[in-house]
């Protein structure tokens, strides 16, 4: 496999990889496959390798563990009068809902995108686009998944959206006797979760979108890794 | 062995791989305005703009003047019953400094006020010499990447969103006036974009290789035919 040609990749442009070189991903500068560290920026070459992905996988099951708590505890707690008038505790869906109820329709949209459709779409789409990395596609394959990549990309900071509400909360209400709002566990695992979310997507190499098959380079030193396509 | 068009294909002198798809490119010097695209993916490989340096410098200035008044001056003020609290993000960080919480408090701070500063910074430490025609600072080259690798983790416009959002939840509870520190967080929303437009990391590195910064003696002097770059 590895020294025939790959009918899948779209042939007549020319990679970095294929030309026995190694791009910088940080500058763009070309070097000699050889090369470790980039000499004009100081990033470390890494060759588009499909073993790259664990990283992408470690992260990701992270982010996915620590979801769970984050919706399952409670993210805030609110004390009115001390306590005397009740205090309650909301999970992120129970602060949608709450939301709701008062009538604020357009942030529960908000808060309830940033903090379960995204996340939950996020893990989804690092899951496809790390299994599907690598293998043969077609050029217009190839481009609906830098697509959806770049999306994750851009969207997965916008999560932390409802950390910083909790955060600015209970910093804010802090009426002593009669309001108070403290950050519960939650909130904490849900920063984690979107930090991770993002670490995942960052160590995802969207270059292996474009190839079509595990490293053929030249067939020296990367024999054997034809198989690891799977 | 270099070809005709300046490149050469042993030691990848002279090329210029497209981050994204790994496609090969011959580099080229663009005038300013134009935009080179990967001839695969489509991503925007170079932009050079005029002035670029100096309005990324005094961008980069701005921003570290509004952070100052972010953090300093009241961001949110809120009452009830007579009760009120008018609070800056400095006050909020040093109310939680014993809590349990202290590590969300502390990474939410680093995100919304540390790292637009020290990007800020990092990016007139890279830019400054390069916009007076000197030689570019030792670590020019690891600031700016730094720099380009925090983007991701600077999240001030996320935090007047999450501002938006937290004063329709406490509304219901008390009078909520919005304070001069979330009108300059606001404002730094717009001098992002503003900053982004005129960011072309390729033209600060070419600019940072020129200088004689970190050199290798690889860098373009003269412009081989147009092959690979759309205007």
């Amino acid at each position: 496999m590895s020294n025939a040609p790959d009918p899948h990749d779209d042939g007549p442009v020319l990679t970095a990889h294929r030309a026995g070189l190694i791009g910088c991903r940080s500058c763009g500068r070309v070097w000699p496959a050889e090369q470790a560290v980039c000499k004009r920026c100081g990033e470390h070459l890494v060759p588009p390798d499909r073993r790259r992905l664990q990283y992408v996988w470690a992260w990701l099951f992270a982010g996915i563990i620590t979801y769970i708590p984050a919706n399952i505890f409670p993210m805030m707690r609110t004390q009115t009068f001390a306590g005397l008038q009740g205090s309650s505790e909301a999970t992120i869906l129970e602060g949608v809902v709450e939301l709701i109820h008062h009538g604020s329709y357009d942030i529960a949209a908000i808060v309830f995108v940033a903090s379960i459709i995204v996340p939950i779409a996020k893990f989804v789409a690092i899951t496809w686009l790390a299994l599907v990395a690598g293998r043969p596609a077609t050029v217009d394959q190839a481009h609906t998944r830098l697509k959806i990549y770049e999306i994750v990309e851009f969207i997965g900071r916008w999560s932390m959206i409802d950390v910083f509400v909790v955060a600015i909360l209970s910093a804010l209400v802090q009426l002593g006797f009669v309001a108070s709002i403290h950050p519960g566990p939650a909130a904490v695992s849900f920063a984690l979760s979107v930090a991770f979310t993002m670490l995942s997507a960052q160590s995802f190499d969207p270059r292996l979108i474009w190839r079509g098959l595990p490293l053929r380079s030249r067939g020296n030193s990367n024999d054997g890794r034809g198989t690891q396509a799977g | 062995m270099k070809s005709k068009d300046g490149y050469d294909l042993q030691t990848g002198e002279g090329l210029m791989a497209c981050p994204r798809c790994d496609a090969l490119h011959v580099e080229e010097e663009l005038t300013a305005g134009e935009r080179a695209r990967c001839i695969r993916c489509g991503t925007v490989l170079a932009n050079p703009r005029s002035g670029a340096f100096v309005q990324l410098i005094a961008l980069a200035f701005t921003t570290m003047v509004l952070m100052m008044g972010a953090v300093f001056f009241p961001f949110l003020e809120i009452s009830r019953m007579g009760i009120g609290n008018a609070t800056s993000l400095f006050g909020v960080a040093l109310a939680f400094a014993d809590g349990f919480l202290l590590p969300l408090v502390l990474a939410v701070l680093i995100m919304i006020v540390g790292l637009p500063v020290l990007r800020s910074f990092l990016l007139l430490y890279t830019l400054v010499p390069l916009a007076q025609g000197r030689p570019a600072r030792r670590h020019a080259a690891t600031a700016f990447r730094l720099s380009e690798h925090l983007r991701p983790w600077s999240m001030a416009e996320i935090f007047v969103i999450g501002t938006s959002v937290a004063l329709v939840k406490v509304a219901g509870l008390a009078n909520v006036h919005l304070g001069p520190a979330f009108w300059a967080f606001f404002a730094l929303i717009f001098v992002n974009l503003v900053s982004r437009g005129f960011m072309c990391q390729t033209t600060i590195w070419d600019a940072i290789e020129d200088s004689g910064g970190r050199t290798d003696g690889r860098e373009m002097v003269e412009t081989p035919k147009p092959e690979t770059a759309q205007s």
